[in-house]
């Protein structure tokens, strides 16, 4: 049943949210400025309320059940992390207000600065980039600017393994590198051999995700950074997976130069339909001058009566402002939260319930779909969604088929180095019923592929819309609903 | 997976026909098997303008890829296949007619000793596709 | 703590795994590096967690306190309870990005809805499911100029007028480049000049002519004039406009822009201390394709049904990798439902209500602050719900005052533009009463003026 859109359910002269009427005389408006036609819909409260209810009843959603996607870290999103988001200390609060008047707000941004530090093993954080597509935009761009304080203008390759998330050579080519691809090994680690003979004075550095997005960590990633880092070149962390390694390892212990947060993942923050994130980013001290600005520090240490007095702080090179205002404050609100209900106690059982989870699903799994690297996985593990014997079906279908059994399917198609690959995440939040209740579904689902494949190829059966064309949807293009008439 | 026997091929999976100075350019039947329903085409170089062996000349687009056609010579582009961006399903079911994407007059013709046969590229497709 | 293993379920889980203890599960990772003591606070229950949020939250002082006349691209606008109340469904806030489509109609014909808000608003054929904020948009303006000329147009023509901090974000994302560069329509010297005044320096090597509307400074120019030698030139008009200004004046379509970039911050989405905000992105149709960030696109299912789906996705990273149009992923989707919500809400009528309340109450404003002693208000062009009060005193003292009195001054520009000495950037919204406006032309009325 198709909900019809607010142009459709508007109807001319209908008012929903009105105004006071002007409590000041009135001046004259500069006529031959005015737009004549304003095409909004017009709809009362009501319709507005019920339009969207029943919208939002078309979604499936983390609260709805299981999202095992690889790499997204779909955990729990906790409701007082909503409550104090919204505290009006912090919601009421304008960007610009002078500094006395905003103490708390520098004071939590501050702290979370420290936080994330500590749990990174960085020596300097900054939180304003705004997702982590632009985290590592951010820190692609800091290890170019270390390159060109030096001098070394030739290094303008960015070395990235062929698992990588696609923002990763994104990111690098926005910044003006080339991007170089580096192999993996059988064993899904980065091919040291292949590492070495591309490590040379042009190589600005290397992005890694560790543990990578096979789900595994790097059994020589020690050896990995020593070389990029011996050939002069800078390591750059993907933080996407770091829900695998809080209280584990700290990347930057183990030698990463630059690594950007996730908050939307690792530290709970809604995803709220594709977004808003937040991607800090974490630098080691020979790159502290290159971070964003402005950071937040303390101006005056406090004393037994006083809080400290906090302030903003430019980094002497700073690679300049990537947004206005301080970056996504609300998120940090929720992260911070988390952050202190957790503790370091708590992180690290994060950790270990997110590499468990996925290790569990992994053994339920793995005799009945293609396990291309038969090691312990960390957060998360990649299948085959396909079987030699199952002709005509492939991950798609897999995926398709989850959701009549109410699962959101895991990650499609990446990474691009297993084929038709399923990325499998259930993270820490997952009981052991949801996780047996998912696997049964797996295993009902590959005997289907096999022996019934039609309800794999015509899935999804059960939602409120079947496969939809998507060649139509790119051909036609229609991607409004109202065009004014003189276009 | 259709094969013309007379073109020469890229290991990109680009076509080049030779009549004369002029090459005609286009993507190969396993190209467009690749890509999948072809929805948008685009050539990026312009008739008159001088394009160099191994640089972007058009892109084309499916639901699910975008790939770059990089041209295999060097020369000034003569021809345009300008209402392909209109029925881009061409590319699909006639790749190696209908949806040639742009004609150049070769400055190197000896370029075109840089790519494979029929033959070759056959074969090169079969290793590929394990 | 939201693990829900039991110590029986966890033995359990460790036999099928085959592990004894969890800490088995870690024995890739060098053992030297292994299992850290994190420096953090002790952890707290939620009752506490909230406690200690509210000591940060209210060693603050707020727009509800404070009677707020400060804007500079963050606005106090009044957001219906029905925003919110829709936005804390958890069908929408803890949805994932709408990948896949079956199940996430929801996600995606909201999405639809926007995009179709926002391009009508604007006067354009198309616009993106949002970018972070207006700074970012108007960087990511830069690069699809940039890319629409392949590189042989270097020049990015910047009105000295648009917001500073969204031209220093243009220029983090731009100015390493050697074939990019970004020149001023005037001069730091002369940040007032009128956006005809860059018409001398649109040339052959322009990709880009970048205005404010309203700028900074809170003026209205009518761009006809702009657009047209821009397009002579054979380069692309973008404007940064304010979606509140937007219910009634002329739009940037109509004037014939090519981007339309914006902060929709103003579109029921509170102050939040600068974010999340919500960068708006809205183009012509001809660039559908060149358009970085999600696009949500019309389509039918196997039964004929109307569905929503991603679109055009192949431009994108997941797919185009180092090719894509930009590297964005996550991009600002709830924020787009608050304002898709608020849209909605308001309507035709009530959002020119809005308008008409910013504009009519800054010129009542504008008026009895011109009227004191001392203090002048520099714009003489039309203006929306800013506009620059010269002081006679520095901003900085006149705001201290304020404070005291309980007033949130306006901003500081001489922070920005040294030759704006002693003015102020003063903002009015509906939320601003005549009571509220009367006693701040009282209390500047004290300010000495000597």
């Amino acid at each position: 049943m198709t909900e019809p859109t607010i142009y459709e359910l508007s109807s001319p002269g209908r008012i929903g949210v009105s105004y006071p009427l002007p409590d000041v005389p009135l001046s004259d408006l500069p006529v031959s400025l005015l737009r004549e036609d304003l095409p909004l819909p017009e709809l009362s409260e009501s319709d507005v309320v019920r339009h969207f209810t029943a919208l939002s009843s078309l979604n499936y959603s983390l609260d709805t059940g299981l999202y095992p996607l690889g790499s997204c870290t779909m955990k729990y999103n906790p409701k007082i992390n909503e409550e104090t988001a919204r505290l009006p200390g912090f919601a009421h609060t304008h960007p610009f207000q002078p500094e006395n008047t905003i103490q708390g707000n520098l004071a939590l941004i501050f702290q979370l600065q420290e936080f994330l530090k500590e749990i990174g093993g960085f020596a300097s954080v900054c939180l304003e980039p705004a997702a982590g597509a632009q985290g590592e935009l951010v820190g692609v761009m800091i290890i170019r600017a270390y390159h060109r304080s030096r001098k070394e203008f030739q290094r303008v390759k960015m070395l990235i393994p062929d698992s990588a998330h696609g923002t990763n050579p994104a990111s690098s080519a926005m910044s003006g590198f080339e991007v170089v691809p580096v192999p993996s090994d059988v064993n899904g680690n980065v091919d040291l051999t292949a590492l070495k003979s591309l490590c040379d004075a042009t190589v600005a550095g290397l992005m890694l995700t560790n543990p990578n997005t096979l789900g595994l960590f790097d059994q020589n990633v020690l050896e990995v950074i020593k070389i990029v880092h011996e050939a002069g070149g800078l390591v750059y962390g993907d933080g996407a997976n770091l829900n695998a390694l809080l209280g584990i390892a700290r990347p930057g212990d183990l030698g990463i130069d630059v690594m950007h947060f996730n908050l939307h993942k690792t530290f709970s923050t809604p995803h709220g339909g594709g977004g808003p994130g937040s991607g800090p980013v974490g630098v080691a001290k020979h790159l502290l001058d290159f971070l964003p600005t402005p950071l937040v520090k303390i101006v005056e240490e406090g004393t037994e009566d006083l809080p400290p007095l906090y302030g903003f702080s430019r980094p002497k090179h700073t690679i300049g402002r990537v947004k206005a205002f301080y970056g996504q404050f609300g998120m940090f609100v929720r992260a911070f939260t988390y952050i202190r209900m957790h503790g370091s106690d708590g992180l690290k059982k994060v950790s270990e319930y997110a590499v468990l989870n996925a290790n569990y699903l992994l053994s339920k799994l793995k005799d009945t779909y293609v396990l291309p690297y038969k090691r312990m996985c960390m957060h998360e593990f990649v299948l085959e969604g396909c079987w030699a014997d199952a002709p005509g079906i492939h991950a798609l279908d897999v995926a398709k088929r989850l959701m009549d059994y109410r699962f959101h399917p895991p990650t499609n198609y990446f990474p691009l180095i297993v084929h038709e690959a399923l990325m499998i995440e259930p993270t820490e939040t997952e009981s052991i019923q949801t996780l047996d209740r998912f696997a049964d579904a797996m295993l009902k689902i590959a005997e289907e592929a096999h022996t019934q494949p039609e309800l794999l190829k015509e899935a999804p059966h059960n939602t409120p819309v079947s496969r939809l064309d998507e060649i139509k949807a790119a051909k036609d293009l229609v991607l409004c609903c109202w065009i004014p008439e003189d276009n | 997976m259709k094969i013309q026997a007379n073109l020469k091929y890229a290991n990109s999976d680009e076509w080049v026909a030779v009549d004369g100075k002029i090459a005609t350019l286009g993507i190969s039947d396993y190209a467009q098997g690749q890509l999948s329903d072809v929805v948008f085409v685009e050539v990026n170089a312009s008739v008159g303008e001088i394009v160099k062996k191994n640089t972007t000349v058009a892109t084309i687009e499916s639901v699910k890829a975008a790939a770059d056609v990089i041209s295999p010579i060097s020369g000034k582009v003569v021809a345009v296949n300008e209402p392909l961006s209109n029925t881009p399903e061409l590319v699909n079911s006639d790749p190696f007619g209908g949806a040639w994407l742009l004609k150049i007059e070769m400055s190197e013709p000896a370029e075109l000793n840089n790519l494979m046969d029929a033959k070759a590229y056959e074969k090169y497709c079969s290793d590929r596709s394990h | 703590m939201f693990t829900p293993h039991t110590q029986a379920e966890t033995e359990a889980m460790l036999k099928a795994v085959g592990v004894e203890r969890l800490a088995d599960l870690f024995n890739d990772v060098p053992k030297q590096y292994r299992f850290p003591k994190l420096d953090l606070p002790e952890a707290i229950t939620e009752m506490e967690a909230l406690t200690e949020l509210k000591e940060y939250a209210s060693a603050n002082e707020t727009v509800d306190s404070l009677a707020c006349f400060l804007g500079a691209g963050a606005y106090n606008h009044y957001i219906p309870a029905a925003v919110d109340s829709l936005l804390r469904r958890s069908e929408f806030y803890t949805a994932y990005t709408p990948y896949q489509p079956e199940i996430s109609q929801g996600t995606l014909q909201s999405v639809f809805e926007f995009q179709s808000l926002i391009a009508n608003l604007t006067g354009m054929e198309v616009a993106n499911a949002s970018h972070y904020d207006g700074a970012t948009a108007t960087a990511e303006a830069g690069v699809m100029a940039y890319h629409n000329f392949r590189g042989k147009r270097s020049k990015i023509l910047v009105s000295e007028a648009i917001h500073p901090q969204y031209h220093e974000v243009l220029c983090s994302y731009l100015c390493g480049f050697e074939d990019i560069h970004i020149e001023s329509g005037s001069s730091k010297q002369d940040p007032l000049a009128v956006p005809d005044s860059m018409i001398p320096q649109i040339d052959a090597d322009t990709a880009l002519v970048l205005v404010q509307y309203p700028d900074f400074f809170g003026r209205v120019f009518d761009l006809t004039e702009l657009a047209r030698k821009t397009h002579e030139a054979g380069a692309l008009l973008g404007v940064i406009a304010n979606p509140t200004a937007l219910g009634l004046f002329k739009t940037p379509g109509e004037f014939g822009a090519d981007i339309v970039i914006g902060e929709g911050q103003p579109l029921g989405i509170p102050l939040s201390f600068g974010g999340p905000y919500l960068g708006i992105f809205a183009t012509r149709k001809d660039f559908a394709r060149k358009i970085s960030g999600r696009l949500v696109g019309e389509t039918t299912d196997g039964q004929g049904r109307k569905g929503y789906v991603l679109t055009l996705t192949a431009r994108e990273q997941h797919i185009r990798r180092e090719k894509a149009t930009s590297n964005i992923c996550t991009n600002q989707g709830l924020m787009a439902l608050a304002a898709t919500i608020y849209l909605s809400l308001l309507g035709k009528q009530g959002f020119k209500q809005v308008a008409s309340l910013c504009y009519q109450k800054a010129h009542y404003a504008a008026k009895k602050l011109n009227a004191l002693k001392g203090f002048k208000v520099v714009s003489t062009t039309p203006f929306f719900h800013e506009f620059i009060l010269k002081c006679p005193r520095p901003v900085s003292e006149i705001n201290d005052m304020l404070l005291n009195q309980g007033f949130l001054g306006g901003y500081d520009l001489q922070r920005d533009f040294p030759v704006l000495k002693n003015q102020m950037l003063v903002a009015v919204t509906e939320m601003n009463t005549k009571d509220e406006i009367d006693a701040l032309a009282e209390t500047l009325a004290e300010v000495p003026n000597d």
